[in-house]
C-alpha cells in the first residue's frame, strides 16, 4: 500500500504521495491514515466546484484535485483578482482546505502556475517562462531528455524552434507548450454551461432562515419570468442555487412538462420539491447568495383568451391536468409519472415504453383492434414472464393444465400458437429463442397469455412462462 | 347568393359550438355509463360522476378483471380527458404492468393513461387527494393491494369531498382485500366470467361477473354478467357460456361452442 495524497504537515516531516505505507508509518509512528475513496473525492471536488459557481459560471474541474474558474468580467464584484482570491482562501480555509492557487491569461497557463510554480517572478510572463518543463506533463523520458538538454524551463524552450520540439517529443507537446504560452487557445470545458436566464441576489449578511430564502426565491422567480416574458419564452427548468456563506452551495431543480411563465405554478413546483428532499435544506451558517437559473427555454406566445371573455375552460383543464403531472413528477420523481408509447417490435415486453410524461412524448399510433376478435394481447404484462410448470398433452403441444402461484389451472379453452420469433438481425449471434404464445382460459373463466420458450428443435426441455393476464 | 350562404352556416356551427361548449362546462352531474342498457337503467344512468366507486377482485387472481373493468368504463367516456392511474411500486410484479397494446387492442386510448407510481401506500393515498382535486379527468382509478389501513372513513371521506368538488370521479381498484364500510357511493365484486367461445373453442371477448355489493342510491345485491365489445364500444349482455357444463375435453367443448351459436 502506498500512499495516495498527503496533507501539509506529513509534507513538512518528509512524506511524499507514493511513498510506501510501511516506509511512511516507520517515519512517523502515529500516522492518520483514511482509505483513500477516489469517488468521494470526485463528489467533494463537485461540490467545490458547485459552490465555486458564485465567482464565476465558468467553472471547470481539472481532476482530480484542481478547479479552473474563468473569472474575465466577474473579478470586479469582489474588487479585483486579489478579492477574488482572498475569497476564495477564505472560504476554503474555513472548509479545512489547503490551495495552492494562480491567475494566469489563459487556463492552460494558470493551471500549469498553479501546479508547478516554484521560483516566484516578477510578473506574470516570467512567472510563465520560469516554469519547469515539467509543466508539460510530457512523459518522464521525455522530461528526463529535456533536462539533461539543458532545457530547464518553458522559457529555454519557447526560445527554440517549435518544429524541432514537435519532431523529437510529438505534436501534444509543441501544443503543450504553446497553449501554456498563450500562442494557441485554451478552451475551459465549463462544468455547467451557463443558463440562458439567470437572476440572483447577493447578501451583506447571510440569511439564516429558510423561509426568508423561500421569499427571495419568489422575487428571483418573478424577475427570471420577466425576462422571459420579454424574449417570448417559457421556462422548462428552473434551477435554484443557495450558496452558503461556508462555500457550499445546494441545488434544487424542478422541471415541467410544458414551458411556462406562471411564477405561481412554478413556486409551488419548488415548494413541493423541497417538501420532498430527504435531507432539507439547510441554511447552515446562512445563505450569502441566492441564483435562479433557467437552463431550458422553449417558445411561448401570450396566451390567448377566449372571445367571450376569461380563458377557455378546456385550456384550463388540461394546463390543470399538466400541472397535477408536473407536481406529482416533482414529488415522486420524473421517472415515477409515465405515459405510455407504442415501439416498433414484436417482442411483447419490449413494444411498449413506459416515457417520463414531464417529457411530452408525441402519441404515436397504436395497434387498431381487428373487429369481431378479442384481443390478443393482454392487459396486465408480467416482465420479467413468471415461470409457471406446464402438462401438455403432446410435447409441442398446446397447455392442458398449469400450475402458477400455487395454484392449478385447468385449460378449458386455448388458441395458438402465435410464434414470435427473436429478433436475430439485432442479436450479434444471430440466435435466440422462438417463443410460442398460447391464449388460455381456465375453468374460472380467466384468460392468461402463457409461453414456451423454445422450440424443441432449438431446445431439448423449454420452459413455459406466464407473460400475462388478459381481461 | 350561394357564396354567402357559407359563411352563414360557418358561423351557425360555431355558434353551436359556442352553446354546446357552455353547456358541457356544467359537468358535475352525469356518469360513467358502461353502454349496456340494463345495466345503466338499474344503476340510474351509471356509475354517478363526482363520487367513489370501489371495485374488489373477488380473489387475487381477478385483479386483472377488476382492473379492465374500472379502466374500461373510465376510458369509454369520448374526448381526450386523461385517466389518472395511481399504483405502488410493487404493483408490477403483483398483477403486472399495465400493457398498451392490450389496451389498444380493448378499444381504449392508451394515451390517454397517466401511470403514477409512488413507493408506498402512504403516498398513494397524498397523491390520490391531489389527483382527484384536479378536474380534467375521465376519471382517477387507486390501485391497492391487499388491507389499506391508511384508506380509514376520514381518508374516505376527505377522498369523496374532494372528487364531489372537483367533480371527478374515484375508482378505487381493491384487490386481494375483503371489502370494508367505506363512504363509497357504489361498491362492486368484479370476477373474471368464462368467455362465449369462438370458433375452434378459442377464448373469446373478456367477460365479466359484477355483484353489486352496496349502492347508496339503491338497493343492492344485484349481480352482472357482461361481456365487452369493442367494435361498439361498450358492455353487453354476455351470452351464458358453456363454462357452467362440466365438459372437460377440448373437442367436446368446441361442439358445444357450434351449437350455442
Amino acid at each position: 500500500m502506498r500512499l495516495a495524497s498527503v496533507d501539509t504537515a506529513a509534507l513538512a516531516v518528509g512524506l511524499r504521495p507514493g511513498m510506501p505505507l510501511a516506509d511512511a508509518r516507520a517515519q512517523v509512528g502515529d500516522l492518520a491514515i483514511v482509505p483513500h475513496d477516489p469517488a468521494s473525492d470526485q463528489e467533494w471536488l463537485d461540490r467545490l466546484a458547485q459552490g465555486c459557481a458564485r465567482y464565476t459560471p465558468l467553472v471547470a474541474l481539472d481532476a482530480p484535485d484542481g478547479l479552473i474558474l474563468d473569472i474575465a468580467g466577474a473579478e470586479h464584484l469582489l474588487g479585483g483578482e486579489a478579492g477574488v482570491i482572498a475569497d476564495i482562501e477564505m472560504r476554503f480555509a474555513r472548509l479545512g482546505m489547503t490551495l495552492r492557487h494562480a491567475l494566469g491569461p489563459t487556463a492552460d497557463a494558470a493551471r500549469a502556475l498553479a501546479r508547478y510554480q516554484a521560483r516566484p517572478a516578477p510578473d506574470e510572463a516570467s512567472a510563465i517562462r520560469r516554469l519547469p518543463v515539467a509543466a508539460l506533463e510530457l512523459e518522464s523520458e521525455a522530461a528526463t531528455a529535456l533536462v539533461r538538454a539543458g532545457l530547464k524551463t518553458i522559457g529555454d524552450l519557447a526560445g527554440r524552434p517549435m518544429a524541432n520540439l514537435a519532431a523529437r517529443f510529438g505534436a501534444d507537446a509543441a501544443m503543450a507548450l504553446r497553449r501554456i504560452l498563450g500562442d494557441a487557445p485554451s478552451p475551459l470545458d465549463p462544468r455547467v454551461t451557463p443558463p440562458p436566464v439567470v437572476a440572483e441576489r447577493r447578501f451583506a449578511e447571510p440569511l439564516g432562515s429558510s423561509a426568508h430564502a423561500n421569499k427571495v426565491l419568489a422575487q428571483l422567480t418573478a424577475e427570471a419570468i420577466e425576462d422571459l416574458a420579454e424574449r417570448g419564452k417559457g421556462g422548462r427548468h428552473f434551477r435554484a442555487t443557495f450558496f452558503r456563506s461556508d462555500g457550499l452551495a445546494r441545488t434544487i431543480a424542478i422541471e415541467t412538462a410544458h414551458p411556462t411563465r406562471d411564477s405561481g405554478l412554478v413556486m409551488r413546483l419548488f415548494a413541493e420539491r423541497m417538501d420532498s428532499l430527504a435531507d432539507p435544506l439547510d441554511p447552515g451558517f446562512g445563505f450569502d447568495m441566492i441564483r435562479l437559473a433557467v437552463p431550458r427555454l422553449e417558445a411561448l406566445g401570450a396566451t390567448q383568451l377566449k372571445l367571450e371573455g376569461g380563458a377557455a375552460r378546456t385550456a384550463n383543464e388540461s394546463a390543470a391536468m399538466d400541472e397535477l403531472a408536473d407536481r406529482l413528477a416533482t414529488r415522486l420523481g420524473r421517472g415515477r409519472v409515465r405515459r405510455l408509447s407504442p415501439a416498433d417490435t414484436h417482442i411483447p415486453e419490449q413494444a411498449q415504453l413506459e416515457l417520463p410524461a414531464i417529457d411530452a412524448p408525441t402519441p404515436l399510433p397504436w395497434q387498431a383492434p381487428e373487429p369481431g376478435e378479442p384481443p390478443t394481447r393482454p392487459f396486465h404484462l408480467f416482465d420479467p414472464p413468471q415461470p409457471i410448470e406446464v402438462i401438455a398433452e403432446v410435447p409441442d403441444g398446446p397447455p392442458h393444465q398449469f400450475r402458477w402461484r400455487r395454484a392449478f389451472h385447468a385449460i378449458r379453452r386455448y388458441e395458438g400458437p402465435e410464434r414470435i420469433a427473436a429478433e436475430w438481425w439485432r442479436r450479434r449471434d444471430n440466435g435466440g429463442l422462438t417463443r410460442d404464445y398460447y391464449r388460455v382460459e381456465d375453468a374460472q373463466g380467466r384468460r392468461f397469455w402463457l409461453f414456451r420458450h423454445g422450440l424443441y428443435d432449438e431446445k431439448p426441455d423449454p420452459r413455459w412462462y406466464i407473460h400475462g393476464v388478459f381481461a | 347568393m350561394r357564396e354567402s350562404s357559407h359563411p352563414l352556416a360557418g358561423l351557425r356551427q360555431r355558434i353551436a359550438r359556442i352553446a354546446a361548449s357552455g353547456v358541457e362546462s356544467h359537468r358535475a352531474e352525469g356518469w360513467l355509463a358502461s353502454g349496456h342498457a340494463r345495466f345503466d337503467d338499474a344503476l340510474q344512468g351509471g356509475l354517478a360522476i363526482g363520487h367513489i366507486h370501489e371495485f374488489f377482485a373477488a380473489d387475487a387472481l381477478d385483479a386483472t378483471s377488476a382492473a379492465a373493468f374500472a379502466a374500461l368504463v373510465a376510458l369509454r367516456t369520448p374526448g381526450k380527458a386523461p385517466l389518472i392511474w395511481l399504483r405502488t411500486t410493487d404493483a408490477n410484479k403483483r398483477s403486472g404492468r399495465i400493457y398498451a397494446p392490450g389496451i389498444a387492442e380493448l378499444g381504449g386510448d392508451p394515451d390517454r393513461l397517466l401511470l403514477v407510481e409512488t413507493a408506498d401506500p402512504k403516498m398513494l393515498l397524498a397523491c390520490a387527494n391531489d389527483a382527484i382535486r384536479c378536474a380534467g379527468s375521465a376519471a382517477v382509478i387507486v390501485e391497492s393491494w391487499g388491507k389499506f389501513p391508511l384508506l380509514d372513513l376520514t381518508a374516505g371521506r376527505r377522498l369523496a369531498l374532494g372528487a364531489r368538488d372537483a367533480g371527478t370521479t374515484l375508482l378505487m381498484l381493491r384487490l386481494n382485500a375483503v371489502p370494508t364500510p367505506s363512504v363509497a357511493e357504489t361498491r362492486w365484486s368484479v370476477a373474471a366470467a368464462a368467455s362465449y367461445a369462438l370458433e375452434a373453442n378459442a377464448p373469446g371477448a373478456p367477460a365479466f361477473d359484477l355483484e353489486l355489493l352496496r349502492w347508496r342510491g339503491g338497493p343492492a345485491g344485484t349481480c352482472w354478467r357482461l361481456d365487452w365489445n369493442h367494435d361498439e364500444h361498450a358492455f353487453g349482455e354476455a351470452p351464458l357460456s358453456g363454462a357452467l357444463l362440466p365438459l372437460p375435453a377440448r373437442r367436446a367443448m368446441a361442439s358445444h361452442g357450434a351449437a350455442a351459436a
